[in-house]
C-alpha cells in the first residue's frame, strides 16, 4: 500500500492538498484574527499564544513518532500532572538544604527528565514486551496518573514554595532578545523533531514499523526497539513541558494538564499524520498545535459566538482541516 | 472439661451479643463528585475528615464514602450503596441536578433518609434534610463588595465557571447587585473553574481591552491564573481581583492586606461536613435535622479573614 505512495514522490507539480491543507487552515485563521482585532498581530499576543503552545507543541512532536510507529500515548496529560506534581513535591522537600538557587531548580528540572523517560518506558514496555494493546495500556497509566497526583495534593492544589517560584519564574516568562523559552525550546525540539522524522534511520523505522509491522520485521528493523524508543521519547518531552509548564502558575492539582492528550493527538492528525500510522510529519503537527491554540485566542478576542460554543467551533475546524487533506487524497 | 465449656459458651454469648449489636448498626452512605478542581478538593478532604471523626464518636455508625467523576459514575455508586451496604442514610452532593434526581428518589422511597448538599434536586420535597450553599447569594455579595468598593462604576471583565446551573445563579446574582450602579461587564468568558484556562482567558482579555479597573474571577483557583497574567503582562491598570471560595492562600493574602486580593467571598466546601455531621446526629438521636439548612455566602475581609484560615486544609 504505502510503497505505491512513496513510488509517486518524484513529481515536481505544485504541493498537494494534504500539504497545502493546514496551511490554508491556519492562514484563514490568522486573517480572521486579524480581521476582528488589531491587537492580534501584536507582539504581545503572538507571544502569548506560541507560548501557551509549546506544552501541548512539545508534547505533540513526541506523540507524531507514537502515532507514526502505529501506538497510541493517552496518559501525556496525566503524566504531565503527576510529573509536575513530583517535581514541585521534590523541589519544596529540598529546598531547606539546597536552598533558592540555580542547583534546586536544576534538580526538578532532572526529577522531570528522569520521570517522564521512566514512564515512557513504563507505558512502552507493556505495550511491546508484554504485548498489551496501547489503547489499553495508557488509558490505564491516564487513570493511574491522575489517580496519583490527586493524591501528592490530597485532592487539593500542589504549590511550589513562594520564593523558588519567583526565582523559578523566569523561564516561562523571560526569554533571549525578546522570545521567551518555552518558545524557543519548543522550536528546537521542532527542528530536531523534523530532522529525526524525515532524515534519520530512526524516522524511516518509525514509518515502516507504523506501516506494516510484518514487514518491516523482514527489512531487519527492530520494531519492538522502535516503539519502545518513541515512547520513551515522548516520555522525556512530557517531562520537559512540564518543567517549562511549573513556572507559570507554581502548582499542580488534579486539574492540569486536563484533556492534553487529545489536544496533542488532534494536532497530529489536522498535521497530516496518519491515525494508523505509516506516515508522519513533524511541521504539520506544529500547524495543527497553532490552528488549535489560535481558536481559542480569537474566540477570546471576539464576541463572535457564545462562549457555550467554543467547543462546537473548534471541533469543526479540526474536521475541516483533516476533510481538506482526505478530499485531496481521494483525487489525487 | 467445664471451664472449656463456659468458656466457649460465654464466646458464643459473646458472639452473639456482637451479631445482634452488629446488626444495630447504621450505614451511611457518603457520595460526592471526584476531587477534579480545588474546591471538590477541599470538600473530599473534609468529608473524609467528618467520616474518620464520627466513625470515632459513634461506634453503632458505619460510613461508606464514594467519589464519582460523573453524573452515570455517581448513579452507579448510589445503586451499589442500597444493594450491597443496606443503608440507611445517604449523603449526596449531586453532580448535576437532573441526572441524579430519579436515582435519588427512588432511594428516599424506599425508606433512606436523604440527605441533599450544596445542590438541589429538580423535584421539591424528596430530600429530608438539604444543606444547601447559596449561589445567587454568593453571586450578590460579590457584587454588592464591587459596587462598595467602585462607587463611581468600572470597567470589569468576569470569568465564569464550566457551564452549570451553579454558575448561571451566580453569574445572575452577581449582575441583579451591581445593576445601576455604573460597574460594567465589558467582557465575560469560561474559565472552567481552573487555574490554566483562566490564565489563557485573561491573557486575551489584557490584549484585547485597553483599560480594565478591576476583575470578577469568581472563583480562587481563577484568580491565581488571572494574577499570573496581569503579572506578566506588567499592567497596572486593574485595581483588585475578587475571586471566590475561600482558598487558604487567597484567605492569606486578604488577611496580610494585599491590595489586589481586598477581599474574598465564602462557599466553604466543609458544608460536606455540616451535612455528614447532622445526618449522624438524626441517625443516632432523637433530635430533629430534617428541613433546609442554608449555609450563606460571607464577605472575607482583613477584618474577619483569621475565622476563616484553615491552614492545614489542603484548599
Amino acid at each position: 500500500m504505502t510503497t505505491e505512495t512513496t513510488s509517486q514522490a518524484p513529481r515536481r507539480k505544485l504541493p498537494s492538498m494534504s500539504i497545502l491543507g493546514p496551511v490554508i487552515a491556519l492562514v484563514v485563521l490568522v486573517a480572521i484574527g486579524a480581521s476582528m482585532n488589531s491587537n492580534f498581530l501584536g507582539a504581545a499576543n503572538i507571544t502569548n499564544v506560541l507560548a501557551r503552545s509549546a506544552f501541548i507543541g512539545i508534547i505533540a512532536v513526541g506523540m507524531t513518532f507514537v502515532i507514526t510507529a502505529g501506538g497510541l500515548d493517552l496518559s501525556v496529560g496525566s503524566m504531565a500532572a503527576f510529573i509536575a506534581g513530583l517535581m514541585i513535591l521534590v523541589m519544596n522537600a529540598a529546598l531547606p538544604t539546597l536552598g533558592i538557587g540555580i542547583p534546586i531548580i536544576l534538580l526538578g528540572m532532572v526529577v522531570a527528565i528522569l520521570a517522564g523517560i521512566a514512564a515512557g518506558l513504563l507505558n512502552g514496555f507493556l505495550i511491546t514486551v508484554v504485548g498489551i494493546e496501547a489503547f489499553i495500556v495508557t488509558l490505564g497509566t491516564m487513570g493511574i496518573y491522575r489517580s496519583l497526583v490527586t493524591w501528592l495534593a490530597d485532592g487539593g492544589t500542589l504549590s511550589l514554595d513562594f520564593g523558588l517560584r519567583t526565582f523559578y519564574r523566569p523561564v516561562y516568562f523571560d526569554g533571549i532578545l525578546g522570545i521567551s523559552w518555552p518558545i524557543i525550546v519548543f522550536a528546537l525540539i521542532v527542528i530536531f523533531g523534523e530532522v529525526l522524522m524525515s532524515r534519520a534511520r530512526f524516522g524511516r523505522h518509525c514509518a515502516a514499523t507504523g506501516a506494516n509491522e510484518a514487514v518491516a520485521h523482514y527489512s531487519n528493523v527492530n520494531v519492538n526497539r522502535t516503539r519502545l524508543l518513541t515512547y520513551a521519547m515522548l516520555g522525556l518531552l512530557v517531562g520537559v513541558a512540564t518543567i517549562m509548564y511549573v513556572p507559570r502558575l507554581g502548582s499542580a492539582s488534579a486539574s492540569t494538564g486536563l484533556l492534553w492528550e487529545l489536544e496533542a493527538i488532534a494536532a497530529v492528525i489536522i498535521g497530516g499524520t496518519v491515525l494508523k500510522g505509516g506516515f508522519g510529519r513533524v511541521w504539520g503537527t506544529v500547524i495543527g498545535v497553532l490552528i488549535l491554540s489560535l481558536i481559542d485566542n480569537i474566540l477570546n478576542l471576539t464576541d463572535l459566538v457564545s462562549p457555550y460554543l467554543n467547543g462546537a467551533i473548534q471541533g469543526v475546524i479540526i474536521i475541516l482541516a483533516v476533510i481538506l487533506q482526505r478530499e485531496a487524497k481521494a483525487k489525487g | 472439661m467445664s471451664y472449656m465449656k463456659t468458656i466457649l459458651a460465654s464466646a458464643a454469648v459473646a458472639a452473639l451479643g456482637t451479631g445482634a449489636f452488629a446488626q444495630d448498626t447504621k450505614v451511611i452512605g457518603v457520595s460526592i463528585p471526584a476531587a477534579t478542581h480545588g474546591w471538590a478538593g477541599g470538600m473530599n478532604f473534609h468529608a473524609q475528615e467528618a467520616v474518620e471523626r464520627l466513625e470515632a464518636v459513634y461506634p453503632d455508625l458505619d460510613f461508606v464514602l464514594a467519589t464519582a467523576s460523573d453524573p452515570g459514575k455517581q448513579v452507579n455508586d448510589i445503586e451499589d450503596m442500597v444493594a450491597t451496604r443496606n443503608i440507611s442514610a445517604l449523603v449526596v452532593l449531586p453532580f448535576e441536578s437532573e441526572p441524579l434526581t430519579g436515582p435519588v428518589q427512588s432511594v428516599a422511597e424506599s425508606g433512606v433518609w436523604v440527605t441533599v448538599v450544596d445542590r438541589g434536586l429538580s423535584v421539591d420535597g424528596i430530600e429530608d434534610l438539604y444543606v444547601a450553599g447559596d449561589n445567587p447569594g454568593f453571586g450578590r455579595v460579590s457584587g454588592e463588595y464591587m459596587v462598595s468598593k467602585m462607587p463611581d462604576g468600572g470597567k470589569i471583565v468576569a470569568l465564569r465557571g464550566i457551564p452549570t446551573t451553579i454558575d448561571n445563579e451566580r453569574v445572575a446574582g452577581f449582575e441583579a447587585a451591581i445593576e445601576g450602579s455604573g460597574i460594567e461587564i465589558i467582557d465575560m468568558e469560561h474559565g472552567n473553574w481552573n487555574r490554566d484556562d483562566s490564565f489563557n482567558v485573561m491573557q486575551d482579555f489584557l490584549q484585547k481591552h485597553e483599560e480594565i479597573d478591576a476583575v470578577w474571577a469568581s472563583d480562587d483557583d481563577m484568580a491565581v491564573g488571572v494574577l499570573a497574567a496581569i503579572e506578566a503582562a506588567g499592567r497596572d491598570d486593574i485595581q483588585f481581583v475578587l475571586g471566590g471560595a475561600g482558598m487558604k492562600e487567597m484567605v492569606k493574602r486578604v488577611m496580610d492586606g494585599d491590595s489586589m486580593i481586598p477581599a474574598d467571598v465564602t462557599y466553604p466546601p466543609s458544608m460536606i461536613a455540616t451535612a455528614i455531621e447532622l445526618t449522624a446526629v438524626g441517625m443516632t438521636s432523637t433530635a430533629p435535622v430534617s428541613g433546609t439548612f442554608t449555609i450563606g455566602s460571607v464577605l472575607i475581609t482583613p477584618e474577619n479573614a483569621e475565622q476563616f484560615y484553615y491552614p492545614d486544609s489542603p484548599f
